[in-house]
């Protein structure tokens, strides 16, 4: 950290007031020092390549996120060891500046429905690459608009006439050298977008361009030179990737929603407005209940997802040692766990953020404030690594398979065994009502069961929607479309149980008990807020009784007061340094208006005093009239 | 040609479109009105926006500049005159991309809070633009709570003049648009001293820039707060004042007045005032609200007809994303949305120009209602609607984050309303004060004004429907609306009375109640929206299909209402568990209904390709091809220095060099 805030050299004007062609600029110059950097400093460890990463672009994408996140590391797993010795150094050092284009303008999650093809011609031993559609051009790429020379091509796969389904190719798209577009390549930037102003997304076009027959990554599936295909042995493997991105989209959800809970709460001290008692100086606004409505749920938020973040990445290191000895038993939940969970935490935190900003009144409106950054950076993750609503449904066809098997007899483990109970429950439907009055609502364990039976009663409900659709003789594919509103319903409802889960499990691990203690009026918050934000869903099942939300409401608002104290000291827990937040309002040391009165000084509207649009439009007008 | 996937979904509309489009504008003559502004406008290559999202700050403020300034030329040439049927459809035809909308602020508040000598002086100026105003009141310490504002201004007996202030930072006007760069003139509000005595918040016309060469005048500090989300064409300003002095006819004096031997004078009732500051927060929902959100609707819903993504059944094309259920369930909620509040604000309308009416025979009983329900559908709107232009964005997967999509535009710019002409919660928190005062009215059997009267009528009992085709009846939805409506008024209003009578200081007890406060104030709104949009249906004529798709709408918003809201109508067992299973399940048949109009229903809306400014939402459907063309403009495609600088030597690996 104080490698790159101390360095002169990663230092540059305030990004605000750049254009989009100077913030990719600065983004590759700081990039081309930071690659030289970790090189001269030796680091090479994955975990603090990233941290220097992210301070060196302060948590923004940049050019080369693709060639380190995708490229390198899809030739590390797909390639074979001569095409390793073709590609790899090369593009370690940088000489070979690659993306990895997937997504097509037509095409997104639903990966076969991608166009572009890849025929073997076996008279010249080459690939021929073509976009046959508008609709094939692949769109999206970062890195791919103007920086790489390089992409890996995922593309429809021809030999002997028949189609072999998805593979990937290393496609030159540049000229070494003169970076220009090599022939029968079509390549560029896709404009500008709702933040990633340093990435420049691109498009291709491919026109009959050829490429040698090595060029197809070939460790799994593989083309024989005479045109004859040999087909990959597990595809499962390729779980193991996308779990790890998501984990890491998880853990940014907790990051993001923490850097603008830090900007929200620090201000909401500082700001001062009304009158709260009459004859008194304005309160600080973080005295008014509806301020505190809006922020703490969020503080606490963020510290679950942080939580839940850890987790997944764990998991995920102790899976991948098992995966490596073979063993692919638990991958499945976890993959299906990761979706939902992706998708949660990422349209939680975003709703969370613009809630963040909302809740500091016009300033918050003003880029100054940072939060339009944070937002627009990472609004697009509830899209990429598969759209929310997608995965929802992955969870949930988990969630319904495991149902299925409980239902057959089976017994179901992991995170969803609370499905083993409901067989009982149908047998003692005095149960439910029973269970009522045993939440205890100041107990973050007996909260848990209150979201276990939640989940399951929802998981329940959409298993037997979908039966009874299916009932109906319609198709699979029509019943399981019919139902999809309730089946992502029980996905958030199993998500927000594995949250407030592992959010407790997490409190009897920290031995301060002061920290202890305030992070339990946290995870407390986070559970009652939760219920009392869905009390419907608790009250329908008999989980709760009305008595109980009222009680839980109250409660809430009682947590607010608890936690009010100490709302300043857990955002400074966060530890986010002052550049990295990039906010006027949130700056550590409070000093609010008298900065943003500088930064306002600096905006290119302040160039000059008068402006000229004064003398080109205003004053002829006022000649005239 | 029209994309197929697109032409398919207009030959099956139930109902027909023109004549739909003709209800929304009020009329026949209306629509065509309309359109004959938007023509004209658009076929005019000044105001066009075509290269808009390649635009820098500087750009986009000269444009519009250069737009307001031509505007004048065109209304002149077309003889469109500011009292003119079409003078409404301007703003709208320009998709509000143009410099000096504070001047009209300025021009308003001279006309209402100004005497009648001051009108006289100052409106033809204005008029003829020899001067350009804005409007200072928000300073950077201070907002929607003027009692707290810290400029002041200092009446000097000696020479007739007032002493304009800036005391501290906090205290520097900041926001007000159009004063960062053009304005020359602004109505400043300040605390005003006589004799070392404060008056309170005043309204005072200070000269900020020169009129010869524009330069700042002396003791002024004025330039632009820098970028925002949006608003980038407009020159939002601070302005600090150092011992300003301007004479003593500039305090707009209306309602007070400051005598040359500094005696203080109040005149008149400010009732009027009071009473256009509520009209303001009216007038803005059509075309700051709805107007975004229909476009969004229009974007994501004739997108969604024309991507495809996955097989719904195997073996067939891929299907229509309009086709899943969880994409009806995200989009026609909005569309329902739109419906519902255009309506509502066509009754907000017509009951403010009855109450203009009452004013003007000094009747002043409507204000505090009026002033009730423009503050809670102001916060309600908004609030709804910037969540609907979010969800249409979101569901256009990644080509919504494009800029070329359009989306991103109408979603920063919609949630600016959320905060300016009163934030929100403050806004809601002044709705429910009336609720609970006309609660507490109600139950001592006092008479309500005609909004609340549902209040004072309560009926015990609960849910009488009996299957799912029930909920499809608005007499059983618009009872459990207002059943909660009632239910989070009246449990409010008991346990402040509790807080109170335990001893708890008055505003300690509604500091502690303001959560709940909100809740009962965001409930009546919706009520009322619900009742309304449930009897406009009932008012429709039934011939060219238009009523019955108008009642699925009505549906669709309620039931919708009650599916993501189940506790509040479950709580006291209102609507039980298994009728809250017909609610959903009615609820879902309702989505496949309206999903075969729904490209139909936001044609009716009537957007022009331009006025969209979209690649994914224009009428033809040929989204690919025209995503692919504007991409290829933007000026990211021309050579970057980059390269040559950085790039080139990174890639030859000299960067040791560097």
């Amino acid at each position: 950290e104080a490698l790159v805030l101390n360095d002169p050299d990663f230092q540059h004007e305030d990004l605000n007031f750049l254009s989009r062609s100077q913030r990719y600029e600065q983004a590759i110059r700081k990039s081309s020092l930071m690659v030289m950097k970790l090189r001269e400093y030796g680091i090479a460890d994955p975990e603090e390549i990233f941290w220097f990463k992210s301070f060196v672009h302060r948590g923004r994408p940049e050019p080369l996120d693709l060639h380190l996140g995708m490229f390198l590391p899809t030739l590390l797993t797909q390639a074979t060891p001569e095409q390793q010795d073709r590609f790899f150094m090369p593009a370690w050092n940088l000489e070979i500046i690659g993306t990895y284009a997937q997504t097509e303008m037509g095409h997104g999650t639903h990966l076969r429905g991608l166009e572009t093809t890849a025929t073997y011609d076996p008279a010249t031993q080459e690939f021929i690459l073509n976009s046959p559609t508008v609709t094939s051009i692949k769109w999206w790429p970062g890195g791919l608009g103007k920086t790489s020379n390089h992409a890996i091509v995922l593309a429809q796969l021809y030999t002997q006439g028949q189609c072999k389904g998805l593979h990937a190719f290393i496609v030159p798209i540049r000229q070494l050298g003169t970076h220009e577009p090599l022939p029968g390549i079509t390549v560029g930037d896709i404009g500008p977008k709702f933040g990633y102003d340093e990435m420049d997304n691109g498009y291709l076009k491919m026109d009959n361009f050829r490429i040698p027959r090595e060029n197809m990554l070939m460790k799994y599936a593989q083309v024989k030179p005479d045109g004859t295909y040999v087909k990959p042995v597990s595809d499962k493997l390729t779980y193991g990737t996308m779990v790890f991105i998501r984990s890491i989209i998880v853990g940014d959800s907790a990051r993001s929603l923490s850097r603008a809970c830090t900007i929200a709460i620090r201000y909401s001290a500082v700001r001062h407005q009304s009158e709260l008692k009459p004859g008194e100086p304005e309160p600080q606004i973080l005295d008014y209940q509806t301020q505190q409505y809006k922020l703490f749920p969020l503080l606490a938020t963020a510290y679950a997802f942080h939580f839940v973040g850890a987790y997944i990445k764990d998991t995920y290191h102790r899976i991948s040692g098992d995966i490596s000895e073979g063993d692919l038993s638990e991958l499945p939940e976890l993959h299906a766990l990761t979706a939902g969970l992706k998708a949660f935490t990422s349209w939680t935190a975003n709703a969370g953020i613009e809630e963040c900003r909302m809740a500091c009144g016009g300033h918050g409106y003003s880029r100054c404030s940072g939060i339009p950054d944070i937002y627009v950076t990472f609004t697009p993750s509830c899209t990429y690594e598969g759209e929310n609503t997608v995965m929802m449904l992955q969870t949930a066809r988990f969630l319904v398979k495991s149902y299925s098997q409980v239902s057959s007899g089976q017994q179901v483990t992991g995170m969803v065994s609370y499905l083993n109970d409901l067989s009982r429950q149908r047998i003692q439907p005095q149960h439910v009502a029973a269970r009522a009055v045993t939440v205890r609502i100041n107990d973050p364990a007996s909260l848990v069961e209150a979201y276990k039976a939640r989940a399951a009663r929802l998981v329940e409900a959409a298993a037997k929607n979908l039966q009874a659709e299916l009932n109906h003789r319609k198709s699979k594919e029509d019943a399981w479309n019919r139902t999809s509103v309730d089946l992502v319903r029980a996905s958030e409802a199993h998500c927000h149980y594995v949250v407030v889960k592992l959010f407790t499990a997490k409190l009897s691990e920290i031995s301060n008990a002061a920290v202890r203690a305030v992070l339990t009026d946290l995870c407390l918050l986070y559970a009652l807020f939760g219920i009392s934000k869905n009390t419907g869903d608790f009250l329908q099942a008999g989980i709760l009784t009305s008595a109980q939300i009222t009680q839980v409401n109250q409660h809430v608002k009682e947590l607010l007061a608890v936690i009010r104290p100490n709302a300043v000291a857990l955002v400074d827990s966060f530890d986010f340094h002052d550049v990295h937040l990039g906010s006027v309002l949130g700056r550590y040391d409070g000093n609010v208006y008298e900065n943003m009165f500088e930064w306002a000084k600096k905006s290119p509207l302040n160039k000059t005093e008068v402006h000229e649009s004064f003398h080109k439009h205003l004053k002829p007008m006022q000649a005239k009239l | 040609s029209v994309n197929p996937d697109l032409a398919s979904e207009r030959q099956t509309a139930s109902f027909c479109v023109e004549k739909l489009t003709a209800l929304l504008d009020g009329g026949a003559e209306q629509t065509r009105i309309r359109r004959a502004v938007v023509e004209a406008i658009e076929s005019d290559p000044v105001f066009s926006r075509e290269n808009q999202y390649f635009q820098t700050q500087n750009e986009r403020y000269e444009t519009a500049v250069r737009k307001a300034v031509h505007l004048q030329k065109k209304m002149h040439e077309m003889g469109w005159t500011e009292n003119g049927p079409e003078y409404k459809y301007i703003y709208r035809a320009l998709s509000g991309d143009v410099a000096f909308l504070l001047h009209r602020v300025f021009m308003r508040s001279i006309s209402v809070l100004g005497s009648d000598k001051q009108i006289a002086k100052w409106i033809p100026l204005a008029t003829q633009h020899q001067l350009i105003g804005s409007y200072a009141q928000t300073e950077l310490g201070h907002g929607t709570y003027l009692q707290g504002l810290e400029t002041t201004a200092v009446f000097d007996t000696a020479t007739q003049e007032f002493i304009l202030n800036t005391p501290k930072i906090s205290a520097m006007k900041w926001w007000p648009g159009d004063m960062g760069r053009s304005a020359t003139h602004t109505v400043v509000f300040a605390q005003l001293y006589i004799h070392g005595k404060c008056h309170g918040i005043h309204p005072f016309i200070v000269q900020i820039r020169s009129l010869q060469d524009h330069s700042l005048c002396p003791g002024v500090t004025a330039g632009d707060i820098g970028p925002k989300m949006n608003f980038e064409h407009i020159d939002n300003g601070y302005l600090m004042l150092k011992n300003v002095r301007i004479p003593r006819d500039n305090m707009l004096s209306k309602f007070c007045e400051v005598r040359p031997d500094g005696t203080y004078v109040r005149q008149g009732s400010q009732k009027i005032n009071y009473f256009t500051m509520t009209t303001v927060r009216i007038s803005l929902i059509a075309d700051e609200v709805l107007i975004p959100l229909m476009k969004a609707c229009t974007i994501a819903i004739r997108y969604s007809a024309i991507r495809r993504q996955s097989k719904l059944k195997p073996g067939e094309q891929e299907a229509k994303i309009l086709d899943y259920q969880t994409q009806q369930e995200k989009l026609l909620p909005q569309l329902a949305a739109v419906y519902a509040f255009h309506f509502i604000n066509d009754y907000l309308q017509e009951l403010f120009n009855r109450g203009y009416r009452e004013i003007q025979r000094k009747n002043f009983d409507m204000l505090p209602e009026l002033h009730a329900l423009s503050s809670g559908f102001k916060a309600v709107i908004t609030h709804h609607c910037t969540a609907a232009v979010e969800i249409c964005l979101r569901a256009c997967g990644g080509h919504g984050y494009s800029l070329l999509s359009g989306l991103p535009s109408l979603y920063t710019k919609i949630i600016a309303s959320c905060i300016y002409e009163g934030e929100n919660t403050i806004l809601l928190l002044q709705t429910a004060r009336f609720l609970i005062k006309c609660f507490m009215a109600a139950s001592a059997g006092h008479p309500v004004p005609p909004s609340v009267t549902y209040l004072a009528a309560v009926k015990p009992g609960n849910c009488p429907a009996k299957n799912k085709l029930d909920f499809l009846r608005p007499d059983i939805y618009t009872e459990a609306y207002q059943h909660v409506a009632v239910r989070l008024i009246s449990s409010t209003a008991a346990k402040l009375q509790d807080l109170i009578q335990s001893g708890v200081k008055k505003y300690n007890a509604w500091n502690q109640c303001t959560v709940q406060l909100v809740q009962a104030a965001k409930a009546h709104c919706h009520y009322i929206t619900v009742k309304n949009f449930a009897e406009t249906v009932e008012k429709l004529e039934t011939k060219a299909g238009i009523q019955r798709i108008m009642k699925h709408l009505c549906d669709l918003f309620a039931l919708h209402g009650i599916f993501s809201n189940t506790g509040a109508f479950l709580h006291d067992g209102y609507i039980s568990a298994s009728q809250m299973d017909m609610v959903t399940a009615s609820y879902l048949d309702l989505l496949a209904v309206i999903r075969k109009d729904a490209v139909p229903l936001v044609d009716a809306f009537d957007f022009t390709d331009k006025s969209l400014n979209s690649a994914l939402g224009s009428y033809d459907g040929q989204v690919y091809q025209r995503l692919y063309e504007w991409a290829q403009k933007s000026p990211t495609n021309e050579m970057s220095p980059a390269y040559e600088r950085y790039l080139k030597p990174l890639l030859h690996n000299t960067l040791s060099k560097l």
